[in-house]
């Protein structure tokens, strides 16, 4: 597939880099070092010029591309990106935007501005967050089939009750499947003698209702979070503390910068926001921030995320959710003890990647970096799933993949040794990293 | 010390001022045709229309561009001004028609408190005998379309029939209108104005016609056409003036009804109205304002009529000069407790009426207990929504007080909390807030500070007065609402005031009306120099 990227910006370049594998990328930005940079680091044509402009675009050979991907800074430049591109191609167009009154104004109105797909990367990374801070335990939860769907990656801690069980011990419910264990960076897919030791990460996927119930098994004593405070008035802290408010929580936002909290103040009613350091201890005592529920920090730096959660963790905080701008510290956060850590970059790639999917995937959940995804699929008539019990199925097929969950209408199945997959099913499968290519194409 | 540079150019405003008092001779016309038709002497219109046309005239020629030339400080300085001149004006009638006469109106100081609280629709009045012996319909009639001029302002009024103020005529009407800042509800100010006025005078024709329905219909004795227009003239203004001696009580329960309602749309923003009327009525009932107002009225009405039931309300307070003797208390008791129809009434009919500040009084409140005085006197400081024609502070204003004040309550706990004021969704500037707190801690200095000169004043003459009637007299004059308890209950007159404490209301009635700041304004030095 051939792919246009406007903007080599951080995102622009990471998407570049992530679809460099296995598609033709071509990368336009205005900056002439970006562009010297880009053209070296990965294996992309990178050209310099203006994405607004048409020439820029024809030299860019638009005509030719599949999927136009507007991506640069500015939320304007990409509209008119998309809107430009429209006027000479039927490219598939998806514009990033930082202000989600133009996403509101596209979902009001489907292919405004001349945008395919809206893709809001702070609002991504925000509902995230939500959903991971809605279910705790879980370090990642993704919706699928419009939500009928849940997937999460549940971390079984120390005193677990369902530690020493197997698979087949701990699946206490009907709709419910166990995917995958992650356990010291493997995948393994989950068998039902696979005994769970704690630390381990198991991948669920079910009805929202039965993943919730399962992740209250992992960790009976959690109890409801209530008290969310959020550090760092950003984007995606704002976003945050706007989608907490909606669902009924009233956060706490601290910030240091007078004039952003101010405005911060203005546009959340039911937020308390607070003017300071959120780096001062005494402050954070005298707030009693260490009896927070959860703590997420969505500052600037993620160097001062970090150290925020730590304070947090050491002042009591039961979870800590850290936003990670730089996706390789990913891992690090975690490791010394920030409970998640959030990448706005992965959360976007993941949303922009489902249209790379020969456009089959319906959504996607990439989990632990790559090691593994979690696909949405329409089947058609040609699919290797359809007219047969899955039981029959599944020798033919890749090892590495489990059929987590079918949505058929508004009813969602578990699958079963003797389920038949219908034409026009969509069937959310985990997917083990390498297998990834070889199942979208057989399915 | 060298005189330093007047950095206000004063000639424009006299020459705004002078348009608005030529103007002034179109309303005056109205008395004189009364007088024509009813028989009575024309002159004392004659000579107001013949005095604010030369002064008017005169005025005018100081200044060939005064529209553009308009800042905010002209602004101030014409409003206050034109204020005061249409209250001298509006004196001559008063004074021409005394003379000869045994009408307290004759002496100067007593038709300038009666024309400044017609304009400034406070309707506190000095006229010792109101009736139609004593003094003619048509300059009665006078009296009440002082208090609707007065009402939705003259400057609006202004604005929207003189085409040269519409230049500056938003800083005029920001200068003028109650409530903190004015909403535009169309492109052109002058528009705005015409609209607002529209909306007033179509009230204003609307209660007039229902009061004379009732009239025709048989359940409104003594409502005239004539009382019928004068009382729609003195309700929409929230002004409260009457030709009837005994106010509202001389009327039926039907009239009394019909005028509660009509109070309220007084005492709420025109703009609110405008847009009910316009097709959008959700949008009253979603201001925050609105349903405050309402709330608070109803509470007051609610408390009173509470009072009334048990009759606890009716031990009146023993004042000097009350108005009423023993039989009058005794004759409400026997009305008015376990009357539920009746008590409702009272205590809505006066709620209402103080709440607006509109002053009508549809049963003497004298004869009420302390606690239900108390209970109105308090109301008389509430005063009706912003953009409407009531006085007082303003309901809006105390809304972002308390909101401030919870603020600072929450901040002593939380230093560090960051808490916009807001209001109905809506925050608040904090310039804004801060300008309504200073509004509010300067109008309760300015009562203080008035009750204690006019204490002094008293004393000085070696008249006795009571604290609420003190504190009334005060409240009343500042707020623009009218009566007060005692001897300056609703069925009298402040007539008993020495002149030195009857100009000091004057000046009380006049920065009441115009909300203080504007007059204040320019009695600074860095007003007229910096």
């Amino acid at each position: 597939m051939r792919v246009l990227i406007v903007g080599a910006g951080e995102v622009g370049s990471s998407i570049a880099a992530s679809l460099a594998d296995g598609h033709e990328v071509i990368v336009v930005d205005t900056d002439a070092d970006r562009v010297e940079r880009l053209t070296y680091a990965v294996d992309v044509l990178a050209i310099e010029g203006d994405g607004t402009d048409l020439s820029t675009l024809q030299e860019a050979d638009v005509d030719d591309a599949d999927i136009v991907i507007a991506s640069t800074d500015a939320d304007e430049v990409n509209l008119a990106v998309c809107a430009t591109v429209k006027t000479i191609t039927d490219s598939f167009t998806i514009a990033r935007v930082k202000r989600t009154h133009y996403l509101e104004t596209w979902n009001n109105s489907r292919g405004a501005f001349g945008v395919d797909s809206m893709v809001c990367t702070d609002l991504l990374s925000a509902q995230a967050i939500v959903r991971v801070i809605g279910l705790p335990t879980a370090r990642d939860v993704d919706p699928f089939a419009g939500g009928q769907i849940q997937m999460a990656e549940v971390e079984v801690p120390e005193g677990s009750p369902i530690t020493n069980q197997t698979v087949r011990e701990a699946d206490r419910f009907e709709k419910l499947t166990f995917a995958a264990v992650f356990r010291d960076g493997d995948v393994t897919i989950a068998r039902g003698d696979t005994v769970i030791r704690a630390g381990d990460k198991l991948v669920v996927i079910g009805t929202p209702n039965a993943v919730r119930a399962f992740a209250a098994d992992v960790s009976p004593t959690q109890e409801d979070v209530e008290d969310v405070v959020v550090v760092g008035g950003s984007d995606v802290g704002r976003l945050l503390a706007e989608l907490l408010e909606r669902r009924g929580y009233r956060p706490r936002l601290i910030e240091q910068d007078p004039a952003r909290a101010r405005r911060l103040a203005e546009t959340l009613p039911r937020t308390t926001v607070l003017e300071h350091d959120a780096t001062d201890v005494s402050f954070l005592e005298r707030e009693h921030v260490g009896e927070a529920d959860a703590v997420v920090s969505a500052l600037d730096s993620d160097e001062r995320s970090l150290l925020v959660s730590l304070l947090a963790k050491r002042l009591g905080v039961d979870r800590t959710i850290a936003v990670v701008t730089e996706p390789a510290y990913v891992d690090l956060f975690e490791t010394v003890g920030v409970d998640v850590a959030v990448n706005p970059r992965e959360v976007t790639a993941e949303e922009i990647t489902r249209f790379t999917r020969d456009q089959r995937a319906e959504n996607v959940a990439i989990l632990e970096s790559d090691a593994a995804e979690v696909l949405e699929i329409e089947v058609d008539a040609e699919s290797a799933l359809v007219g047969r019990p899955i039981s029959e199925v599944v020798p033919e097929l890749s090892s590495g993949m489990v059929i987590g969950a079918i949505a058929r209408g508004n009813e969602m199945i578990t699958p079963r040794g003797d389920t038949v997959v219908q034409e026009g099913d969509h069937v959310v499968v985990f997917v083990h990293g390498d297998d990834i290519e070889e199942v979208t194409r057989t399915l | 010390m060298s005189r330093a540079r007047l950095r206000v150019d004063w000639r424009a405003a006299i020459a705004l001022l002078g348009r608005v008092l030529v103007a002034l001779a179109v309303p005056l016309g109205i008395p004189l045709v009364l007088a024509f038709y009813y028989g009575s002497d024309p002159v004392p219109f004659l000579g107001a229309i013949a005095v604010t046309v030369a002064v008017g005239g005169l005025c005018t020629r100081v200044h060939d561009d005064p529209g553009g030339s308009l800042g905010h400080r002209e602004g101030f300085l014409m409003v206050a001004l034109t204020w005061f001149s249409v209250a001298l004006v509006g004196t001559i009638p008063y004074l021409v028609a005394g003379m000869g006469t045994d009408s307290t109106l004759a002496l100067p100081a007593n038709a300038l408190f009666e024309s400044m609280s017609g304009f400034t629709t406070t309707g506190a009045t000095v006229m010792g005998e109101i009736s139609f012996e004593q003094h003619s319909r048509a300059l009665l009639l006078w009296r009440q379309l002082t208090q609707w001029l007065g009402g939705m302002g003259i400057v609006v009024l202004a604005v929207a029939i003189l085409p040269e103020l519409s230049v500056g005529g938003a800083q005029l009407m920001d200068a003028e209108a109650p409530g903190p800042g004015i909403e535009k509800l169309t492109p052109r100010i002058a528009e705005t104005a015409r609209v607002l006025w529209l909306a007033y005078l179509g009230f204003t024709l609307l209660e007039a016609a229902l009061l004379y329905g009732l009239h025709l219909a048989g359940f409104a004795d003594g409502m005239t056409l004539y009382m019928s227009v004068a009382h729609a003239l003195t309700t929409l203004p929230t002004g409260g003036f009457s030709p009837a001696a005994r106010s509202i009580e001389a009327f039926s329960a039907a009239v009394q009804w019909v005028i509660i309602p009509f109070m309220v749309v007084a005492g709420t923003n025109f703009a609110l109205i405008w847009h009910a009327v316009s097709g959008e009525p959700d949008h009253l009932f979603s201001d925050t304002e609105f349903k405050s107002y309402l709330a608070i009225t109803g509470l007051v009405g609610l408390a009173i009529a509470g009072m009334l039931f048990t009759g606890s309300g009716l031990e009146p307070v023993g004042t000097t000069g009350a108005s009423f003797d023993a039989g009058y208390v005794e004759a409400l008791r026997g009305d008015v407790v376990g009357n539920v129809e009746r008590i409702v009434r009272d205590g809505l009919f006066q709620a209402a009426s103080i709440v607006t500040t509109t002053g009508y009084a549809n049963v003497d409140f004298n004869a009420w207990s302390a606690p239900a005085q108390y209970f109105l006197l308090a109301a008389m400081f509430v005063g009706g929504s912003a953009g409407s024609t009531g006085g007082s502070v303003k309901i809006i204003r105390w809304l972002v007080v308390g909101k401030a004040l919870k603020r600072e309550l929450f901040g002593a706990v939380h230093p560090e909390a960051v808490s916009p004021v807001r209001l109905g969704g809506t925050v608040i500037d904090e310039d804004v807030v801060h300008s309504i707190s200073s509004f509010t801690v300067l109008y309760i200095v300015c009562f203080f500070l008035g009750g204690a000169l006019i204490a002094l004043d008293a004393a000085r003459v070696g008249l006795g007065y009571g604290h609420i009637e003190l504190l009334s007299a005060v409240a009343s004059t500042l707020g623009n609402v009218g009566p007060g308890f005692g001897s300056i209950g609703p069925m009298n007159n402040y007539l008993g005031f020495p002149d030195t404490s009857k100009l000091l209301m004057v000046f009380l009635m006049w920065v009441g009306r115009l909300e203080i700041l504007p007059v204040f304004v320019l009695l600074t030095r860095a007003y007229w120099t910096e």
